[in-house]
C-alpha cells in the first residue's frame, strides 16, 4: 500500500508541476529557466505579465469570444440534443431506428476527414467565416451527448409518462415539466462535459476567424505564441499568463463539479 | 391501445419525427454530405474559386491520390504518426491501467490524485503547450536539470526527439481520460476471482497479471482504439510545440499536412485525398489492433 501511494504521490508530481510552473512562470517578472526559478522569489513576483497578454492580444474581448463560441455549443447541444435524445428514447415514430443507427454510426466518421470540406463549405459556400455562427455550426449538436441524453430519459419509469400521456399533456410538455425536472442532475454533467470541448478547441475556430477581434482566445494565444512572441520582452511570462487565464475556467469548474465526473458518466459517453 | 392506419404508417407518436429534425439536418449537413464531398474532391481537380464563379473541375481519377503517396514531405508524415502511436498507444496503455490500479485500492487522498490526473486533460492544449515549450527550451528547466545529460540539439528541434516529445506530451496530456475508462473497468473485476487467485498462492503482481489484465480486456481494446484516433487527429501540439512540424517535417502530422496542402497552399483536394487515406489508415490499425487486443473478447 505504501508503495501504491509513492508512486501515485510521483504521478501526481509530474501531473500538477506543469500547472504550477505555469502560474509561477506568469508572475515571474524575469523568466528563471534555472532549478532555482521554479521557487518563487517574492522579490521578482509582479502581475506585469498580465498586463503584457493584454495589451497583444485583448483578454477580454477573447474570453468573451470563447465564451459565446461554447455558449452556443452548449445551448445547441441541450436544446436539439435533449429534443433528440428523448425522442430516441421516449417516442415511437417512424424513422427512430434509422436515425438511432445513423447516430451511432457518426460517432465513428473521424472529423479530421471533415476538416478540409467543412472548411470549403463553411468558408467558401456558405461565406460564414469570420463569423460565431461558422465557429459554432460544426459542434452545435454533440451526437455523444444525445447518446448521454438518450441513455438518462431511458431510465426513467415508463408509468411517469403514460399517467401524463393518459392526462392529455403534449409531448413537448411531458418532456419540459416532467422528463427534463427529473434528470436535470444529469443534464449538468452533459453540459460540464460539452463545455470542456469548445473551450480548448483550437483548430476549427483557427481555421475559420482570420479576424482578431473574433478569435476565441486559444486562437488568439497561439497565433501570439507562433508570431509575436519572438519580439516581446519576456515572452514566456506573457505567453504563461495568457495560458492561465485560457485553463482558469475549465479547470475551477473541473475542480468544483469533479464528483459530476464520473467515469460511469464518461465511459457511457465514449462506448457509444 | 388501438393502432389505426396512420399510426401503422408514422409510428404512435409522430410528434418524434419533428423532435429529432434539427439534429438530423444537422447530421446530414455537418456529416454526411461533407463526407461525401471530401470523396468528390479527392477525385477531382478541385480549387478555391471566388463565389458563383462557375469553373471546371474536371474528374482526375486517383491524381490526388498518386501525389499524395509520392510526395516524401506527406509520406513522411504518415511515417511520424506511426512513430507517434508506436510510443504513445503502449505508454498510455500501460500507464493508465498501473495508475488505475493503484487509485482503485482503498488509499489516503483519492480525490486529491484523480483530479490531479485529470487536470490536464481538461485543460486546453494550447495553453499547456506553453508551459512544455518553457520546459523543454534547450536552456529550459529539464535541461537545467540533466545538465550535461541534456540531449543536443535540444528535445523539440531535434529531428530524432522531435516526435517522441510531442509522443510523450499528449501521453501526459490525455492520460487522466483514460485513467477513468479503466477505473470504470476495474468495478467490473469480480472480487471471487482476486480471492482465488490468493488461495492458489498467487502475489500481488500475479494477481494483477492472471486477473486484473484480463478483466479489463474490453476497456483495453476500447484505449486502444480511442488513443489510436486521437493520435491521427494530431495537430496542436506539432504545430505549436514544434514551429508547424519542424526540425525539416520530422514532426509533421498528416493533419497538419492535409491544413498546409488544403488551405494554405490551395489545394483541397490534395487535402481531401489525404484525410480519406488518413481514414482508411486508421480502419486498417483499428482492425489489426482488434485482432490483437480484442481477441480473447467475446
Amino acid at each position: 500500500m505504501k508503495l501504491k501511494f509513492a508512486g501515485l504521490l510521483v504521478g501526481a508530481f509530474v501531473f500538477l508541476f506543469p500547472f504550477y510552473y505555469m502560474l509561477i512562470g506568469s508572475l515571474q517578472a524575469e523568466p528563471d529557466p534555472s532549478v532555482g526559478g521554479a521557487f518563487p522569489a517574492p522579490g521578482n513576483l509582479t502581475l506585469h505579465n498580465y498586463g503584457e497578454i493584454n495589451k497583444a492580444i485583448h483578454l477580454g474581448r477573447s474570453l468573451i469570444n470563447s465564451g459565446i463560441f461554447t455558449g452556443g455549443v452548449i445551448l445547441g447541444t441541450l436544446v436539439f440534443g435533449v429534443l433528440a435524445g428523448y425522442a430516441l428514447a421516449r417516442l415511437q415514430f417512424r424513422g427512430r431506428g434509422l436515425v438511432f443507427n445513423l447516430m451511432l454510426l457518426i460517432q465513428v466518421v473521424p472529423f479530421q476527414l471533415l476538416t478540409i470540406p467543412l472548411y470549403v463549405l463553411i468558408v467558401r459556400s456558405y461565406g460564414l467565416a469570420d463569423s460565431y455562427l461558422g465557429m459554432i455550426l460544426p459542434f452545435m449538436i454533440n451526437s455523444t451527448a444525445v447518446f448521454v441524453f438518450r441513455q438518462y430519459f431511458l431510465q426513467l419509469p415508463a408509468e411517469l409518462f403514460d399517467a401524463a400521456r393518459i392526462d392529455g399533456a403534449s409531448e413537448l410538455s411531458i418532456l419540459w415539466r416532467v422528463a427534463v425536472p427529473l434528470v436535470r442532475p444529469a443534464l449538468l454533467t452533459g453540459v460540464l462535459l460539452t463545455f470542456i470541448g469548445p473551450w480548448n478547441e483550437f483548430l476549427w475556430p483557427f481555421l475559420i476567424t482570420k479576424q482578431q477581434d473574433l478569435q476565441p482566445l486559444a486562437v488568439s494565444l497561439s497565433n501570439y505564441l507562433t508570431t509575436v512572441s519572438a519580439r516581446a520582452a519576456n515572452p514566456f511570462g506573457a505567453v504563461l499568463a495568457g495560458a492561465c487565464v485560457l485553463a482558469a475556467p475549465a479547470v475551477t469548474l473541473f475542480i468544483i463539479f469533479q464528483r459530476r465526473f464520473i467515469s460511469t458518466n464518461i465511459s457511457s459517453g465514449v462506448k457509444g | 391501445m388501438r393502432r389505426g392506419p396512420l399510426t401503422r404508417v408514422l409510428g404512435e407518436h409522430p410528434v418524434g419525427t419533428a423532435f429529432v429534425t434539427p439534429y438530423v439536418v444537422f447530421l446530414a449537413a455537418v456529416f454526411a454530405y461533407p463526407l461525401g464531398f471530401a470523396v468528390y474532391m479527392s477525385f477531382h481537380d478541385y480549387f478555391f474559386a471566388a463565389p458563383g464563379a462557375i469553373v471546371d473541375r474536371p474528374f482526375v481519377g486517383f491524381d490526388n491520390y498518386v501525389t499524395v503517396l509520392t510526395d516524401p514531405a506527406i509520406r513522411r508524415a504518415f511515417g511520424n504518426v506511426l512513430i507517434f502511436l508506436v510510443i504513445n498507444v503502449p505508454l498510455t496503455v500501460v500507464l493508465s491501467l498501473g495508475l488505475a490500479n493503484a487509485l482503485n485500492a482503498a488509499i489516503r487522498w483519492r480525490t486529491f490524485f484523480r483530479v490531479s490526473y485529470y487536470v490536464p486533460y481538461v485543460t486546453a492544449s494550447v495553453a499547456v503547450v506553453g508551459v512544455w515549450l518553457f520546459l523543454f527550451n534547450s536552456n529550459g528547466l529539464v535541461n537545467s536539470v540533466l545538465g550535461p545529460l541534456a540531449p543536443d540539439p535540444s528535445w523539440l528541434v531535434n529531428s530524432r526527439l522531435a516526435m517522441p516529445t510531442v509522443a510523450i506530451y499528449v501521453t501526459w496530456k490525455q492520460l487522466g481520460f483514460f485513467i477513468l475508462l479503466y477505473l470504470a473497468a476495474l468495478q467490473n473485476v469480480s472480487k471471487d476471482l482476486y480471492e482465488a487467485a490468493s488461495m492458489d498462492g498467487a502475489g500481488r503482481w500475479k494477481s494483477f497479471l492472471n486477473v486484473t489484465v484480463p478483466g479489463v480486456r474490453p476497456a483495453t481494446t476500447l484505449v486502444v482504439l480511442v488513443a489510436t484516433v486521437t493520435g491521427a487527429n494530431l495537430f496542436t501540439e506539432p504545430y505549436l510545440l514544434t514551429g508547424g512540424g519542424g526540425p525539416d517535417g520530422a514532426s509533421a502530422s498528416p493533419v497538419l499536412i492535409m491544413y498546409q496542402r488544403g488551405i494554405e497552399q490551395g489545394h483541397p483536394d490534395v487535402g481531401s485525398a489525404i484525410g480519406v487515406l488518413l481514414v482508411i489508415g486508421v480502419l486498417l490499425l483499428a482492425l489489426i489492433e482488434r485482432k490483437f487486443v480484442g481477441r480473447e473478447e467475446d
